[in-house]
């Protein structure tokens, strides 16, 4: 693989997540992908706020980041997989999201059947150790008719 | 004896503590949810908006979407409850509710069952509060759209109750 194709294909991925109109809403920004791994940025923005007395981030919001990233992971998974639909996502708050921080996802899609993908995910915020959310997730896989 | 209060009054004062509630949400603004009522049961709508859609070939809603439509739906459902309790109590009945800003509660985990393509129209929620105690909360959610008994998503979340005298 070479960085060529890496800057490809993160361009052409970039331009998929920004053709979703709900991850445009969200202001979603496609970071890094390498392999099976996929990195995603939420700025942060006050109208995604969800407790109004703190500031803090929806919950829904980080759902909606980490499920795009999630599925960003699986259609670019070196098996050919041409579309892809979220079965059943699990999300874990371990801490709430620092006010006034980006949120990054980092969704890795470790396991591909003939019908299901599995991811697991984590989102952060650059302070500390501790993720702010984890997500374990299973996805449909379609593909190509073989020819 | 107490004459009970006029209907208009009891409509009111209960409508106006659920607007209150729904628009201090920035988020919840942000989706475009909205809150029907009748008597203390509660059904959230999303109105179908093109800036929902996920997958524009089909199109579907977003999963992200759906996911934080039952959310909300769950966390209002919640905060509503406690907030009934607060308004109809005996003392502070026929009184308007506190300036206070509505106690919310923390999720703490949140799993979104897919059933079927969220549909390029109107959705609904309804919460049910499985298990309210003073710290946690189990609550499950259904969504659907145009049939009540064909559902497009559910979630079953658990929630950090807030303290009960934070103000």
């Amino acid at each position: 693989m070479t960085t060529m194709d890496d800057a490809r294909k993160l361009k052409i991925a970039g331009q998929f997540v920004s053709a979703l109109p709900f991850s445009r809403a969200l202001g979603l920004e496609l970071v890094s992908l390498e392999g099976n791994v996929c990195e995603m940025r939420m700025p942060y923005r006050e109208e995604l706020v969800g407790q109004p007395d703190t500031g803090v981030i929806a919950g829904g919001a980080v759902s909606a980041l980490m499920d795009t990233c999630c599925g960003t992971a699986v259609l670019i998974h070196p098996e050919a997989i041409t579309g892809t639909a979220t079965l059943d996502l699990r999300i874990d708050y371990m801490r709430p999201a620092t006010v006034g921080k980006d949120i990054i996802a980092r969704a890795e899609c470790y396991h591909v059947t003939q019908s299901v993908a599995f991811v697991r995910a984590t989102a952060h915020d650059g302070e500390g150790e501790t993720p702010v959310a984890t997500v374990a997730a299973t996805f449909t896989v379609e593909r190509r008719m073989p020819r | 004896m107490k004459r009970p209060e006029p209907v208009q009054v009891v409509k009111e004062r209960r409508d106006k503590a659920l607007r209150r509630l729904v628009e201090a949400v920035p988020y919840v603004q942000f989706m475009g949810i909205k809150f029907e009522r009748h008597g203390d049961e509660l059904t959230a709508v999303l109105p179908y908006r093109e800036a929902l859609i996920g997958n524009p070939m089909l199109p579907a809603l977003h999963g992200g979407a759906t996911a934080s439509f039952l959310e909300i739906s769950a966390i209002i459902e919640l905060s509503w409850q406690l907030l009934w309790e607060e308004m109809e109590s005996p003392e502070n009945k026929g009184l308007p509710v506190g300036d206070h800003l509505p106690r919310m509660p923390k999720t703490i985990d949140f799993t979104v069952d897919y059933l079927r393509a969220g549909l390029p129209r109107d959705a609904y929620a309804r919460a049910r509060v499985n298990r309210s105690g003073r710290r946690y909360a189990s609550v499950h959610v259904e969504g659907w759209q145009d049939n009540r008994s064909r559902l497009f998503a559910q979630a079953t979340g658990h929630f950090l109750m807030p303290e009960r005298d934070a103000r």
